[in-house]
């Protein structure tokens, strides 16, 4: 059957070209990546190549035509016995083919002036979050740092799992840059508590790659400010692996460290990443408070069979808080926790944010406000159900955090919020960030440029309008 | 330009970091598998490219075309369990593999049928059944996440090895290096396999590498490096039993630098004027990869040209096959969209 050579598109936005050159005359024998001709696309002059074998029984459209579109029928080429009579009434043009291809290849008018596709996009889907667990009566509380939390946290999963390990800068020997890991190589052994060369990048792809063959690391950043170098491994490999594997293979991993300034550390070591991963389809972004919560989470991190960011302060790692004495307490993630119950304002926070929201509310019961605090423990998913039921109540809602101001994790708050609670709503959303500069060395102006309880104070005071 | 690969293999291997070892002699079922499974992955690019001209394929489409032999040879060195991992010229990795070319090929069209469900694409097709991590975007990424299959691999001690395919334009990237020192350093069992085609998208090497023997890119690691003639099936698969046997053993990565021509441009809007057509048309001529062995089977009086035109029928017939099912299946159900994001 004589085979009909169509003017290809060559880039991916080619609709039509010009055919420049014919290289084959009707005659000629070609094989397969013959030069056929040149054609010009919308970006370059490029060769068209044989893919079949026969010989050039026609050529339909003659060299130096312009505007051939896309797909056209530009000559028959025979195969053994056939004759170019066999083609002569080429089949009336190759739109059966073209049909099924997308709008580019189809020679019809553009799609501007055709009605809109009716085409409905699937509705987000909803996930129920299981509410934290009760913790049984009698359970004794210990007074835990985060930073034996997280250590306690990371050495249960260990002892549960042998597919945990954790890798990072001084992890092992050093036994951790802040003394999270401690103790850990000498219960694991250096094949699980593996110290890398100062190679972020290196080291997360090393990670992911890991984890992809279902391996669950946990690695390490000294600081999230070097995760910076790591972060295309962070959300090209490991949060997209899962959609572009059709669900094949995925990273079952937690990137962990601090984030967000400490204490005179300067620009580059003082920035909170929660609202920078927040963004990103296939992370979860967890950012715990207390000692309780670190732990609760970064064991549901751990067994969590997504990537997880698990966002640690280093002013937080000395606080103490009651963890319940428990065999295994794992938190939900995409929960948020309601810290104390209130009736006249909501103030959201999460991480370090809360060091100022719960000082801030002491002031506020002794000007007689009840605030209703919530710490939202997971950025994404983001509990907004619980936000709103409490605005509802309240009518009235701060978000507070160490962040940037601009697209926050507060500006996202306050939009979802506007969305779905504009009629509760009894003032505007105010939200608390870091001020919108690079964080300055000097104590004064880093002062000034972390939030800070006044600031809290004064913003409920005009949500709530007591002067 | 590109000095390097136009020197004899003898003359580059010396002042390489080892000597290449010389192309096995293939038994009569060594040379029938080779030149099926390169023709396989020659005829399912032309096919490719002629989809995409069709306007089937959408968005990037990187031929392999030429580079058979290097992906072929290395396929053949390798145990059950080893994986691979490429960039984004990746069909003929997956082909090699044993992925189903429907799979492959609806996945270029972008339908439910493909590896993907429609939703990789050219550039990102897996396969955990036959340990193929991927189709690659990020120039240089696969290195890492390579030596992290590695790392997997000994932490395992399951005895496999990964194979981390890359260019000589990836071969630049710092993660590259990053990756060389740690799986040095923890003795990893990994095949860093830099496919040198002479160009990066439209710079040649003499143009972007300081230094254009890439078997020496590990010394300082001290990363042994192979320079291989990559258009020689016998002398990838010579290399390749060679660094794999080296890696299996514990004594850690080692380099092949592949060389090797793309007869194609970089991807399928690239009109490759950065190279003369007297270059491109010497290689097909002179050194094709498949017409090598193709001339090896007549000669030895292993197959006819009737027997060779029969396996090539087989192979047209499985590439219009993956072609038909690839234009006739349908398109995700727009319920994809949002499944796959999170367990």
């Amino acid at each position: 059957m004589p085979v009909d050579i169509l003017m290809p598109a060559l880039s991916p936005t080619m609709e039509e070209g010009k055919l420049s050159k014919w290289l084959k005359k009707e005659g000629d024998k070609v094989t397969s990546g013959d030069i056929l001709a040149e054609i010009e696309t919308d970006k370059a002059t490029m060769e068209v190549e044989a893919v079949d074998e026969g010989t050039i029984g026609k050529i339909l459209v003659a060299e130096g035509t312009d505007g051939v579109k896309v797909n056209t029928v530009i000559a028959v080429l025979l195969g053994d016995g056939e004759s170019a009579d066999d083609a002569a009434a080429p089949k009336a043009d190759a739109s059966a083919k073209a049909e099924a291809a997308p709008a580019q290849a189809e020679p019809e008018a553009p799609k501007q002036e055709t009605a809109p596709e009716k085409t409905s996009v699937p509705a987000a889907p909803k996930t129920e979050v299981a509410a934290d667990p009760d913790i049984p009566a009698g359970t004794e509380m210990v007074s835990t740092t985060v930073r034996e939390a997280l250590r306690d946290a990371m050495a249960e999963e260990m002892r549960r799992d042998d597919s945990v390990f954790v890798m990072g800068e001084e992890v092992a020997e050093y036994q951790g840059a802040y003394k999270i890991t401690q103790g850990l190589l000498d219960e694991f052994g250096p094949r699980r508590v593996v110290d890398t060369p100062i190679t972020e990048h290196g080291f997360a792809g090393v990670g992911v790659g890991a984890a992809m063959t279902g391996l669950r690391p946990i690695v390490e950043f000294m600081t999230f400010n070097f995760a910076m170098q790591a972060i295309d491994q962070i959300l090209n490999s490991a949060a997209k692996t899962l959609y572009m594997s059709g669900g094949q293979m995925g990273a079952p991993m937690v990137f962990r460290g601090p984030s967000g300034a400490a204490s005179r550390v300067a620009a580059q070591h003082s920035q909170c990443y929660a609202a920078w991963y927040s963004h990103i389809p296939g992370l979860k972004v967890v950012m715990p408070y207390s000692a309780a919560d670190a732990k609760g989470l970064l064991k549901a991190a751990i067994r969590d069979p997504n990537p997880v960011i698990f966002l640690e302060n280093e002013i937080l790692y000395g606080h103490s808080f009651d963890v319940p004495k428990l065999d295994d307490f794992v938190l939900p993630i995409g929960k948020a926790r309601i810290h104390k119950k209130g009736k006249d304002v909501t103030l959201v926070s999460f991480g370090i944010g809360m060091n100022y929201t719960v000082k801030a509310e002491v002031e506020l019961a002794k000007m007689g406000i009840d605030a209703e605090i919530i710490d939202l423990r997971t950025i994404r998913p983001m509990d907004i159900p619980t936000v709103v039921e409490s605005v509802k109540k309240t009518g009235r809602l701060v978000t507070i955090e160490e962040g940037y101001p601009q697209s926050s994790v507060g500006t996202e708050i306050a939009t979802r919020v506007m969305q779905q609670a504009f009629d509760y709503l009894d003032a505007p959303i105010l939200t608390i960030a870091g001020k919108d500069v690079p964080m300055p060395y000097a104590a004064n102006l880093e002062k000034l440029a972390l939030p800070n309880i006044q600031e809290i104070i004064d913003a409920v005071k005009a949500v709530t309008y007591t002067a | 330009m590109a000095t390097r690969a136009k020197k004899s293999p003898a003359r580059s291997a010396q002042t390489s970091a080892a000597k290449a070892p010389k192309p096995i002699e293939f038994t009569k079922e060594q040379e029938l598998e080779a030149y099926r499974q390169m023709l396989l992955i020659r005829r399912f690019e032309e096919k490719a490219g002629q989809l995409y001209g069709m306007g089937f394929i959408g968005g990037f489409c990187h031929l392999y075309i030429g580079q058979e032999a290097v992906v072929t040879g290395m396929q053949m060195s390798l145990k059950e369990g080893d994986q691979n991992i490429t960039g984004y010229r990746d069909h003929g990795h997956m082909l090699a593999c044993g992925m189903s070319p429907r799979g492959v090929m609806a996945e270029l069209t972008g339908r439910r049928g493909g590896l993907s469900k429609g939703k990789g694409g050219s550039m990102h097709m897996f396969s955990k059944e036959k340990h193929f991590y991927g189709g690659h975007g990020i120039v240089g990424a696969q290195v890492s996440l390579g030596t992290g299959l590695a790392f997997a691999n000994r932490y395992r001690d399951n005895g496999n090895v990964s194979l981390a395919y890359f260019g000589d334009g990836a071969a630049n990237q710092g993660q590259v290096y990053e990756s060389f020192n740690m799986a040095s350093l923890w003795k990893l069992p990994v095949v860093y396999i830099i496919e040198n085609n002479r160009y990066a998208m439209g710079t040649s090497v003499s143009r972007a590498s300081a230094e254009t023997d890439f078997s020496k890119r590990g010394l300082s690691f001290n990363i042994p490096g192979i320079q291989v003639d990559g258009m020689d099936v016998r002398a990838v698969n010579a290399a390749g039993e060679e660094a794999t046997a080296w890696a299996r053993s514990g004594k850690g990565p080692m380099i092949l630098e592949m060389q090797t021509y793309r007869y194609r441009g970089h991807s399928m809007s690239d009109p490759a004027k950065y190279r003369s057509k007297d270059e491109v048309q010497k290689m097909r001529s002179d050194h094709d990869p498949i017409e090598q062995v193709k001339n090896r089977l007549i000669e030895k009086g292993w197959s006819t040209e009737d027997d060779l035109k029969k396996i090539d029928k087989d192979v047209r017939d499985i590439v219009a096959d993956a072609a038909d099912f690839a234009q006739s299946d349908p398109e995700p159900d727009a319920s994809e969209l949002y499944t796959d994001i999170l367990l």
